[in-house]
């Protein structure tokens, strides 16, 4: 596939920015003449120099603590952290001091610095090199985040979360750095706002939200279920903080099915966010409870065992079959739902229609397609 | 120039030794401790770069006992550590494990400084520490284990009296420090215990074990080394903080990382430091038995800068031609700690032809058992994911391994299939 890489789109990113401002400045661990260990900053301290693209010491905390100091001077701070596993020892900066600053002074202060940060895993890497640790800044009032799923967007988002007032983490999926794609300087008055989710497949019976490299995942998983006749909208958050609430419920009135897929572990994620959110405001038109396909709640596991930790194409296809009724839900689930809605009709707990006794998804009959308004496992029918 | 910015003060905080020509023009002496500086002056070494062996007061004393089985055994552990380097480097092309981070070039530093260690020390380290964990007495394919993806830690740290390798840069040596409080804190309250510790040796009685930290030059910018040395000396902890300056941190040379030599750092903190020639295996060891020394006997803990030089890549995913010279890396070709210690050896009459030989028997053995130990070692199976993750039962984690274990159960091969499968159903 011809194209820009989607390293090279991120370099071709912040080229514009350094182009564009003059207070834009590049920091960060081997980012100046090595280019950054992923290359995203490539030629760039030649080009800017090295006043402009500016090798730091081996601390993170003090990157972002110099960072914060910059913008308190008026500069557009783009840091670098080397691996997401890294950014954890510039939380206190980072949590404590950019995310409040601008409170803080009572809006005199601006934090407009950027945090890139390669992020989770897929690539056989060594412990601290996959993680996904987007909930932690999520949680923390005062920061944007966002994550890329295309060269394109990685290119154009980037320039955004530059020249945006706010502090950005802005994460980079690690396993799409070599995806190509084609990649144009889009004018970013135009460009739709890095805070608008994407629809990237459109679809009746259920609404599969993710991001960064799991959009991929979700449209391979798309692809495979319109062959079982399912059709699947696909969207693609791209802001987790503030995150378009508008555009999910939006996909999931119509569709009155969520699958939130995300590499993070479950607990606590931001999966959790968002189908609280969709249960609170399209209860009346969810037709099954959303339901998350996520990381288990593990550390992230050596890179032999990676691919039990990482939702793939299988375990996507079998969450969209767990909300159609043709996979059996978690027991749990059933259980506590059994409790809630005794003698509220069906049996609680009963295997839904298309689903085996023993656990397994049965294959070919399959009523819960094409006629949503079945309810799924709690006795209660809720027309779609 | 950024109009808002002064520019002279761009200047001034930036004289860190970039290898940029117009930075060091304008900052002269700015590559004075750059890479390219080589062992002198205020380094402490025994052995000569040609081989021959000199005088050292203060080193001395610490080899008295060093006798020719222990030479050999050095030498011996030095071509082993760099003959595992050679292969893993190898396995790693190969694909038998993911990644490798060769020690080419620092195996003196190590197992001089491994052989000072005594059984009940402990060790923490980063994760070039190859050569330590093999005089750990750690089998090298046990420490391919973790660079193979199938394990968090290769060895049980317990009885290796090692942790597992610290990615983190940094984190160990506030564990070091922490392990070595850890030892007053029992030599304070154990029976026949006494709370009375710090000062200067006064009786020379060791009444400790003691605790080394390896970290690397890049280290030394991370808030937690600085953290770890203030509450060592303050407490005079029993432990060893041991730097292998091997000059670069990936790209970054040392000169990004401290203004000065990284020894002088000890002063502040209120601890002796010695700055020990990395490539001399005899100093290293005396240099590490001399504040080993000191850690047990009550006079807390010592800033050991061993330079050296990473021969290598950083990893051997990495490129180093992309940011240093050929020359630099021959400059240091020329201060080989093996072959200069070969050459001392030689000199001495201690390695002959025959003992070579044997060396390098040892070295096939081990090279052998390393292959055999690695190549094909099966993946771990998917229970291994929500193993050990609380010491007790966790009700979320019990919940997600059940669940995960139904759906693995419902492709039609179980989970044997499941691993292999091309696309659904
Ligand atoms: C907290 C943290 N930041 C960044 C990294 C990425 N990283 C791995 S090794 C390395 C350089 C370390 O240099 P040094 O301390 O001199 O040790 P050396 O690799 O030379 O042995 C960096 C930046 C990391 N592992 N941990």
């Amino acid at each position: 596939m011809s194209g820009t890489t989607f390293a090279g789109a991120l370099n071709t990113g912040l080229r514009r920015a350094l182009a564009d401002d003059e207070k834009v400045v590049l920091l960060g661990e081997d980012i100046g003449r090595l280019g950054g260990v992923f290359r995203v900053t490539d030629r760039l301290q030649r080009e800017f120099g090295p006043y402009r693209v500016i090798d730091t010491p081996l601390a993170e905390s003090g990157i972002l603590g110099t960072a914060v100091g910059m913008a308190w001077r008026g500069l557009r701070p783009v840091v670098e952290i080397q691996f997401d596993g890294f950014v954890q020892p510039a939380f206190d900066q980072i949590v404590n001091q950019v995310a409040k600053m601008h409170a803080r002074t009572g809006g005199r202060v601006r934090m407009p610095l950027t945090v890139r940060i390669p992020v989770a895993g897929g690539i056989g890497a060594a412990e601290h090199h996959s993680e996904s640790p987007e909930a932690y800044f999520v949680h923390t009032a005062g920061l944007r985040v966002v994550s890329v799923s295309n060269p394109q967007d990685a290119c154009t988002m980037l320039r955004q979360a530059i020249a945006c007032d706010d502090p950005v983490i802005f994460f980079e999926p690690k396993r799409l750095y070599h995806v190509k794609g084609e990649v144009e300087l889009e004018d970013l008055a135009t460009a739709a706002p890095m805070s608008a989710a994407r629809v990237v497949r459109p679809g009746d019976d259920v609404s599969v939200v993710t991001w960064g490299s799991h959009v991929a995942t979700a449209l391979d998983a798309a692809e495979a279920l319109a062959d079982d006749g399912v059709s699947v909208e696909v969207v693609d958050l791209r802001s987790l903080s503030p995150w378009d609430v508008e555009a999910v419920t939006a996909s999931v009135r119509r569709t009155g099915r969520l699958v939130v897929v995300h590499e993070g572990a479950r607990q606590g994620g931001v999966g959790a966010e968002i189908c609280a959110t969709v249960t609170e405001t399209c209860f009346a038109d969810l037709a099954a409870p959303p339901l998350r396909v996520t990381g288990h709640d593990v550390p992230y596991p050596p890179a032999k065992l990676e691919r039990h930790q990482l939702p793939d194409l299988d375990r996507v296809c079998h969450g969209v079959d767990q909300v159609l009724g043709r996979a059996p839900l978690d027991p749990r689930a059933v259980a506590v739902s059994a409790a809630t809605h005794q003698g509220q009709g069906s049996p609680a707990g009963a295997a839904p229609s298309g689903a085996t006794s023993d656990g397994t998804a049965a294959d070919a009959e399959d009523d819960g397609v094409t006629h949503r308004a079945v309810a799924v496992h709690d006795g209660q029918e809720v027309a779609a | 120039m950024p109009s808002t910015t002064d520019p002279r003060t761009l200047q001034d905080l930036s004289r860190a030794g970039r290898h940029d020509a117009s930075v060091d023009s304008a900052h002269g002496g700015a590559r004075d401790r750059t890479s390219t500086a080589t062992p002198s002056g205020g380094t402490a070494q025994v052995i000569a770069p040609d081989g021959s062996r000199h005088a050292h007061p203060e080193l001395d004393p610490w080899l008295e006992d060093v006798d020719d089985a222990l030479l050999r055994q050095l030498y011996t552990d030095m071509a082993v550590a760099r003959r595992v380097d050679a292969e893993s480097t190898a396995l790693q092309r190969q694909g038998q494990i993911g990644l490798w981070p060769p020690l080419l070039g620092q195996e003196a530093a190590q197992v001089g400084s491994a052989h000072a260690l005594r059984g009940d020390d402990f060790v923490f380290s980063s994760y070039r520490e190859h050569a330590v964990a093999l005089v750990r007495g750690i089998a090298p394919a046990d420490l391919l284990r973790v660079w193979r993806g199938v394990v968090g830690s290769g060895w049980d740290p317990y009885a290796a009296r090692m942790a597992p390798m610290q990615v983190i840069i940094g984190a160990q040596t506030l564990h070091a420090t922490g392990y070595a409080v850890g030892l007053l804190v029992e030599r304070a309250t154990g029976p026949g215990g006494s709370p009375a510790w710090g000062g200067p040796p006064s009786d020379g009685v060791e009444r400790t074990s003691a605790v080394v930290s390896y970290f690397g030059d890049g280290a030394t910018s991370q808030g937690d080394v600085h953290e770890a040395m203030t509450f060592a000396a303050t407490w005079s902890a029993p432990v060893v903080f041991f730097c292998q300056n091997n000059q670069w941190a990936i790209s970054e040379p040392v000169a990004l990382q401290s203004k000065v030599p990284l020894v002088e750092r000890a002063r502040g903190y209120g601890m002796p430091g010695v700055r020990v020639d990395g490539n001399d295996v005899l100093a290293v060891l005396a240099a590490t038995r001399q504040a080993l020394h000191r850690a047990r006997t009550g006079g807390g803990p010592t800033l050991i800068e061993a330079v050296t030089y990473r021969m290598g890549p950083h990893t051997t995913a990495d490129d180093p031609t992309r940011y240093r010279t050929s020359a630099d890396v021959d400059a240091w070709r020329a201060l080989d700690p093996v072959d200069r210690f070969a050459a001392h050896l030689r000199g001495l009459g201690v390695l002959d032809d025959a003992a070579e030989q044997a060396a390098q028997d040892t070295c096939d053995a081990v090279a052998a058992a390393l292959r055999s130990g690695i190549s094909g070692t099966p993946d771990p199976s998917w229970e291994a994911v929500f193993e050990h993750v609380y010491a007790e039962p966790h009700a979320t984690v019990a919940a997600e391994r059940d669940a995960y274990a139904r759906y693995l159960d419902g492709f039609a091969d179980g989970a044997d299939g499941a691993e292999q499968r091309e696309g659904r159903r």
